[in-house]
């Protein structure tokens, strides 16, 4: 019934290059548009002119925020992010007009010629300089640069400390990082003669696009549709930024009266999309002699650039998970967000948990070096086991706690034991060789779905046609991760159907209610659950009619090998005749379910509560090299391995792991997206440098499965633990061939570091 | 005249077209808008498209560069029934499909080095895949694909070439 190889809905489509992603769109009398950028780092009184622009030849219409008849700022949590800035400056990708023209060549030829100026205002380019007392204050809100602040309080650590054998105070710092999605953000937008705009988007979330659409237009919800289409990549990051280039194109098609495409260049991608988030953690931690975590003193800063986007909910997980996967009984923690004048950070794969881990992970390896402990003895000591309460007070009773497990199948797997011990520390094995060798791996758990962040809940409609094809969807929305096509296994599984029995139906924001957005590792685990709750409506309407055909009661009939059946396989019915007879009925073959996350709690003041309703459980290993005269690093070997609950599709789970770990290595050790006096200092590929397929050694993926209680299929989710741990891994190895510590990201080694 | 070959179909290019991007002038012109435009800069490889037999960047070729020349396309490489290349048909089979956006780049990139090399090794194909980056995969399903598809055709003896070129 299953093919035995990789099963994708849109896999034929994609290699033909049949699928329609919204630059393929092209609709007669399409107007094309092209943003305008104030640019300046930060200024006030900001005068944009375009006289000129208007007259160049093909510019239709130049709008700037003094057109918008809905709000021009809008926003996920703080409505501060301006679709289209106006007065004030706050970052150099900050866009104050858009040319629409019926060219795009006349529309960038005519952005040019607006004219844009202002009076610069200094800016504030670190965390330093926005909390120092008298900076100038960024947000648009409030009176101060911090703009959120999580505390966590478990314990007392202070009087801990006295009693550690050692106590380790060090600092870590990451870097801004860009999705880097390949398909740059687009939009074609549609005004329909029925008053609604149809938006084509590249963005990641429908209904969070819907929302800065109807905004900025200020216009009903239910006036604006947007459609799901071939989506060239997301990892967070086609929210806020890809919604306000939906936003400026439905602006400018409602404006103009005609379609209007918004395509994004590279540089305009990179200049504009928000990043993610930079931090900088201290650490004290003390340990005892026999390796156990007794206290911890965390406080990191996150630069949240010049909006706030999600960075309370990033920053939030950040202090649900300050310390990894151990139990700590005195732990306090400090979370800040600050506001600066670089471009915006928010959502990126792995949310506020990479960045931690690249500290926590480092500080068990060096914490078990000082005291001459194994690293994994270090851990084993420390880590959650079943019924262990984490930091925020969460007692882990309702899921199979597998940390040891997973642990313990990538040490197996990598040879983790014998190859630690031919680490090199800095001395090559071989008299003149300059090459080094480290292993190294570190561990995580990571709260599946949105946890105690937000509204948790999704649905799903199954619509059986009268000659036996099912059309699904859900609120989950496809980015490339597949998620189509898992729940199309879903519930092809849940009614015993063949695959090809079942259509995953292209929704719209119109035809389905809105299930949040499509982030957190929750796309298996609640549109997933959402596909059995309605597929159990499904099958108990089917049976309540069918009962009398296949001659039993309704609680006998069953779904198998496509097809319906009575009590002991006497009389069966094929789907053909099963919904012919509902026809015959005047029965709607149809279902609608919900699926509502299982409880969770949070105290803000103290930083406790049930995060999340259940972890998925990670560790990921790396053999490497060093080059000891050139600080070359070489990748040899990784290992992943994760406890996800089930396994719907193994192929792309793979994927996941594979490309997850990829954007961990590109994390590691090459990507880095600087700024040179609040300027971006990369505009494309040249010098923005990601991971290409000769820097990678191949992967294993180690696939660990306890069905998941809390999940109606058994699934957790893997889209996020699969990015965020590799890099300490990475940090780990690094030190174990040369015994130098990397606390800054990327990981860069000078051939002097290493004398 | 300015002729192109395009899927094996011949084209005639306009004056005022010769100056375009080949990337441009298959999307915006052609229609065919399997080719992807990702960096237009020549970094992403995306928009490779095979001319002469040879992988290229089209967003950094002008069209003028490619009259008189055959050019081939992700659109091309089906063959006459319809049915997917053998390369296309390992890419769905082998799981190297996210996103897609790279997609179209990269069985191109595969489907240069198969047509010089039919039985390169994974060091070989990452070398030949290099240009070309994917975001979402890691590359690693996508040399497995490549590999099955050069395994097939040689166990097979399925031709190497593009379906549109064995159309006529």
């Amino acid at each position: 019934m299953r093919p035995n190889v990789a099963f994708r809905n849109d896999a034929r489509a994609k290699v033909t290059g049949r699928a329609t992603y919204a630059d393929d769109i092209s609709i007669a009398g399409m107007l094309y548009a092209a943003p305008v950028y104030a640019d300046y780092v930060s200024a006030r009184d900001l005068v944009v002119d375009s006289s000129e622009a208007l007259a160049s030849p093909g510019c239709v219409r130049v709008i700037t925020a003094a057109d918008v008849p809905g709000t021009a700022s809008f926003g996920q949590i703080e409505k501060d992010y301006p679709i289209l800035c106006s007065g004030r400056v706050r970052s150099y990708g900050d866009v104050c007009a858009l040319v629409v023209a019926e060219t795009r060549a006349a529309a960038k030829a005519a952005a040019a010629l607006v004219k844009v100026t202002a009076t610069p205002v200094k800016p504030v380019l670190t965390i330093d300089e926005a909390l120092e007392p008298g900076a100038p204050v960024v947000p648009s809100y409030g009176d101060t640069n911090v703009v959120t602040h999580h505390r966590l309080r478990h314990g007392d650590p202070e009087p801990a400390f006295d009693g550690c054998e050692l106590v380790l105070e060090e600092e870590f710092t990451t870097q801004a990082i860009e999705h880097a999605y390949m398909e740059p953000e687009t939009a074609v937008c549609v005004p329909r003669s029925d008053g609604v705009v149809e938006v084509y988007g590249s963005m990641q979330h429908p209904f969070s696009t819907r929302r800065f659409v109807a905004a900025l237009l200020g216009e009903p919800l239910s006036n604006v549709e947007v459609y799901t289409i071939s989506v060239g990549g997301g990892f967070g990051g086609k929210d806020d930024t890809a919604a306000a280039v939906c936003a400026r194109a439905a602006l400018a098609a409602r404006l103009t009266g005609r379609p209007v495409k918004l395509r994004y260049d590279r540089e305009w991608s990179f200049r504009e999309s928000y990043k993610r988030h930079p931090y900088r953690m201290r650490y004290k931690v003390g340990v005892s002699s026999e390796g156990r975590v007794l206290a911890v003193k965390a406080t990191m800063h996150a630069d949240s650039g010049a909006y706030l986007s999600v960075t309370p909910w990033v920053t939030w997980r950040s202090t649900a998970q300050c310390f990894g996967p151990y139990v700590v009984d005195d732990i306090h923690a400090d979370v800040y967000g600050v506001a600066t004048n670089n471009v915006f950070t928010g959502a990126m794969r792995g949310f506020g948990a990479p960045q931690v881990n690249f500290a926590v992970e480092q500080l068990m390896d060096m914490a078990a070096h000082e005291l001459k402990i194994h690293p994994l003895g270090m851990r084993r000591i420390n880590m959650v086991k079943q019924d262990s309460v984490t930091v925020t007070g969460q007692r882990l009773d309702g899921h199979v706690v597998s940390m040891e497990d997973v642990m313990n199948r990538v040490v197996h797997e990598i040879g983790y034991r014998k190859k630690y011990e031919h680490c090199s520390f800095g001395k090559p094995a071989d008299e003149g060789s300059d090459e080094l060798y480290g292993i190294g791996l570190a561990i995580s758990y990571r709260g599946a779905s949105l946890g105690a962040e937000g509204m948790d809940f999704c649905s799903c409609i199954i619509n059986g046609q009268y000659d036996g094809s099912i059309l699904l969807e859900t609120g989950i929305h496809e980015n490339g991760q597949g998620s189509e096509s898992a729940m199309t296994l879903i519930l092809a599984d849940e009614l015993g159907v063949d695959l090809g029995r079942v259509r995953y139906k292209r929704s719209s924001t119109s035809s389905i209610p809105d299930s949040g957005t499509t982030v957190a590792t929750r796309g298996t685990v609640m549109g997933g659950s959402a596909v059995v709750v309605a597929a159990g409506q499904y099958r108990e309407l089917l049976s309540r009619h069918l009962a009398d055909r296949l001659r039993c009661r309704p609680e006998d009939v069953t779904f198998h090998d496509d097809k319906i059946w009575g009590l002991n396989y006497e009389y069966s019915l094929t789907w053909e005749e099963a919904m012919r007879e509902l026809f015959l009925q005047r029965v709607t073959p149809y279902a609608f379910g919900t699926f509502q996350a299982p409880p969770v709690s949070w105290d803000d003041t103290t930083g406790q509560g049930d995060a999340y309703f259940t972890y998925v459980y990670s560790c990921q290993a790396v053999e490497l090299t060093v080059d000891r005269k050139t600080g070359k690093i070489r990748l040899l070997n990784v290992v992943a391995g994760h406890d996800i609950g089930k396994a719907v599709n193994r192929a792309l789970l793979l994927g996941q792991v594979y490309g997850g770990v990829t954007q961990g290595v590109g994390m590691a050790l090459m990507e880095d997206f600087a700024y040179e006096d609040g300027k971006p200092a990369c505009e494309n590929f040249d010098k923005y440098l990601l991971p290409r397929a000769t820097d990678l050694p191949e992967m294993t993926g180690v696939i660990i499965e306890n069905h998941d209680p809390n999940s109606l299929t058994g699934a957790k989710g893997i889209g996020e633990p699969a990015l965020e741990l590799i890099a300490p891994a990475i940090a780990n190895a690094v030190f174990n061939a040369t015994g130098v510590r990397c606390r800054d990201l990327p990981i860069r080694l000078r051939p002097e570091d290493l004398a | 005249m300015n002729q192109i070959t395009i899927n094996g179909a011949p084209y005639v290019v306009a004056d005022d077209e010769l100056k375009l991007s080949l990337l441009e002038y298959l999307r915006e012109r052609r229609f065919l808008t399997g080719t992807k435009n990702g960096c237009e800069k020549g970094l992403c490889g995306s928009c490779t498209v095979i001319v002469d037999g040879k992988a290229l960047r089209s967003c950094r070729t002008p069209v003028e560069k490619a009259i008189g020349k055959s050019v081939v396309t992700i659109e091309g490489m089906e063959g006459p029934g319809g049915e997917p290349h053998p390369i296309q048909k390992a890419f769905m089979d082998a799981g190297a499909i996210q996103c897609g956006f790279c997609t179209p780049g990269m069985v191109m990139s595969a489907y240069a080095l198969l047509l010089r090399d039919p039985d390169p090794s994974r060091d070989d194909i990452r070398k030949a895949l290099k240009g070309n980056l994917c975001r979402c995969t890691g590359y690693q399903q996508i040399v497995d694909a490549v590999s099955l598809a050069a395994k097939v055709m040689r166990e097979q003896a399925l031709p190497v070439e593009a379906g549109c070129l064995r159309k006529r």
